[in-house]
């Protein structure tokens, strides 16, 4: 479990200050996979650097499994430490040691025997599938590979906690694709919490179930990715959620709908079960209305499918507000859409 | 034959002196310099264990011994030097001032070297939970460690360049036969003869040195 308690961090150089944070809370429970999603600058890197005490808060507090990290000693929070896994972007090998012995190095500081260190590393190894590569040296792998690297040596010694730095941000699409499956298998498998600070949607969308969006130092919008996602309130959460689900009408068919005047346009939500269910055929069969389906998008976040629909319906304006009617007991969300 | 004054004994007693002077210079200068490297890197503000006290007096302090060239640091200190060997003349007492020529000089090369580490390698030995001096023995000098081996090699070729010196004080190697035969006595030979002898020796220095850091550097 993961607390912040009104965070606020202040960097202070040649007498200018510069708040990086500026009052954050969030909530981790055990079992998360909580994304933290912000541009450039917003302070994400500052705030999951808070999480492992590379920084320390100006003011509030940092708690984790019910502990608040200033009551430890320097010592006991070397020891808090090695519970907390991190990886980060440009995966921070070291060059001069062997992908094995890079792995072995959180053993070694805790004074692991070599048989212990062996058995562990080996063991590792094969999760994540680089048995053959334990003599290689990190220079000799690439991208993918080393962040593989990286998550067995924050995993070597059974962490409760990985924090992960942007961990994708330096991959292509594919890789990015199996960083994100191998992670997803360690939350699951270990049970272990993960926290991720990324710039991209899609990492949120394909695993995460927790979400807070940042921007300039403060959590503008915060919850689970499915509310979050079906229901964007911030216009920068808005544009993020926009980069992983198509839900504005395209331009082709905003110009066509501007010549037309007949009928109007609705814009349509689904979650989960909704989604499944023959209600366009529904309502064509129960009111007299002609339907004509402009836009249409699944997308599927959690196990679950988020639709976007955006329909013309055409008829009596008595018909379709009884159409209106049903159609708002059916979906998450229904609304009108102007045609300027 | 070949006219010169010098004999091949006391050629071969120059090259012995010059190598007994550039070891043990090289020795003692790396037992002072690397620990003096390591603690500007982590005193500075911002470093592992930040001491602004410390790292304000160690580093006028080298610029100090630095900005003495050679020759005035090796009569300036002949008080201290007769301290450390109960001698003024001779090669050991050229050691003493080499010592303090080159520590500091190593310090400095150490220091730049350190500095080179990626400072994300700092933030992963952090983030793990390793202590001040598991960071500088299992993160930082192996990282830099080719970088090390370059700094060792700059820090032997300057050496061997002030051992030309030590002739002030009677320490004798290539370069104080250089000096007293060659020039002194106008035997071009002797000249030629040392100064092809201690391009050889940087050369040699210089290519071990080269190939040494790309090992460690895995190149």
């Amino acid at each position: 479990m993961i607390e912040l308690k009104d965070i606020h961090k202040t960097y202070e150089r040649n007498g200018v200050s510069n708040a990086a944070l500026k009052g954050v809370s969030l909530r981790a429970e055990k079992g998360d996979i909580y994304g933290v999603i912000g541009y450039s600058g917003a302070g994400k890197s500052t705030l999951i650097r808070l999480i492992n005490y590379l920084e320390k808060p100006t003011k509030g507090q940092v708690i984790v499994d019910g502990v608040p990290l200033d009551s430890y000693s320097d010592k006991e929070l070397r020891s808090v430490k090695k519970k907390i896994g991190m990886i980060f972007q440009h995966f921070n090998l070291l060059e001069s040691k062997t992908v094995f012995d890079n792995i072995a190095i959180p053993l070694v500081l805790l004074k692991k025997s070599k048989k212990e260190i062996k058995e562990r590393v080996t063991e590792l190894l094969q999760f994540i599938g680089l048995s053959d590569k334990a003599k290689s040296y990190p220079k000799e792998l690439s991208g993918g590979q080393k962040q593989r690297v990286g998550i067995a040596r924050a995993l070597a010694s059974n962490p409760s906690i990985l924090l992960c730095d942007e961990a994708t941000s330096a991959l292509d699409p594919q890789t990015t694709q199996s960083i994100l499956a191998l992670l997803k298998k360690i939350n699951e498998e270990y049970d272990i919490t993960i926290v991720i600070i990324t710039h991209e949607m899609a990492v949120i969308q394909q695993i995460c179930n927790k979400v807070a969006v940042m921007e300039d130092g403060r959590i503008i919008e915060q919850g689970d990715v499915l509310s979050v996602f079906g229901n964007p309130e911030h216009p920068t959460t808005q544009n993020f959620v926009r980069t992983v689900i198509h839900n504005t009408v395209p331009g082709s068919v905003l110009h066509s709908l501007q010549a037309e005047t007949k009928g109007r346009v609705f814009k349509l939500e689904f979650i989960g079960d909704s989604a499944s269910k023959p209600i366009i055929s529904g309502l064509i069969r129960n009111y007299d209305v002609q339907v004509n389906i402009l836009f249409a998008n699944m997308t599927e976040i959690q196990a679950t499918t988020l639709g976007n629909m955006i329909i013309q319906l055409n008829g009596s304006d008595e018909v379709i507000d009884q159409a209106v009617a049903f159609l708002a007991g059916e979906v998450q969300l229904i609304e009108e859409v102007d045609r300027v | 034959m070949i006219d010169t004054v010098i004999t091949s004994e006391q050629l071969v007693r120059a090259i012995n002196e010059t190598l007994r002077m550039v070891g043990f210079s090289l020795l003692f200068g790396a037992l002072l310099g690397i620990p003096i490297g390591i603690l500007l890197v982590i005193t500075r503000p911002g470093g592992l264990v930040e001491n602004a006290t410390l790292y304000r007096i160690l580093n006028p302090v080298i610029n100090i011994v630095r900005s003495l060239p050679f020759i005035i640091l090796l009569v300036a200190i002949l008080p201290f030097t007769r301290l450390i060997v109960h001698t003024s003349i001779g090669t050991s007492a050229a050691i003493v001032p080499l010592v303090l020529y080159v520590a500091p000089y190593i310090g400095r090369l150490v220091e730049n070297s350190l500095l080179e580490v990626n400072p994300g390698i700092m933030e992963a030995a952090k983030a793990m939970g390793a202590t001040p001096l598991q960071v500088i023995w299992y993160f930082m000098l192996p990282e830099a460690f080719g970088s090390l081996i370059l700094t060792m090699t700059t820090a032997t070729i300057g050496l061997i360049g002030a051992t030309a010196m030590a002739g002030t004080v009677g320490g004798g190697g290539l370069g104080d036969l250089a000096i007293s035969y060659g020039y002194q006595r106008f035997d071009t030979f002797t000249i030629i003869v040392t100064v092809i002898l201690l391009v050889i020796f940087v050369q040699g220095i210089q290519s071990l040195g080269n190939v040494l850091a790309r090992k460690a550097r895995r190149e």
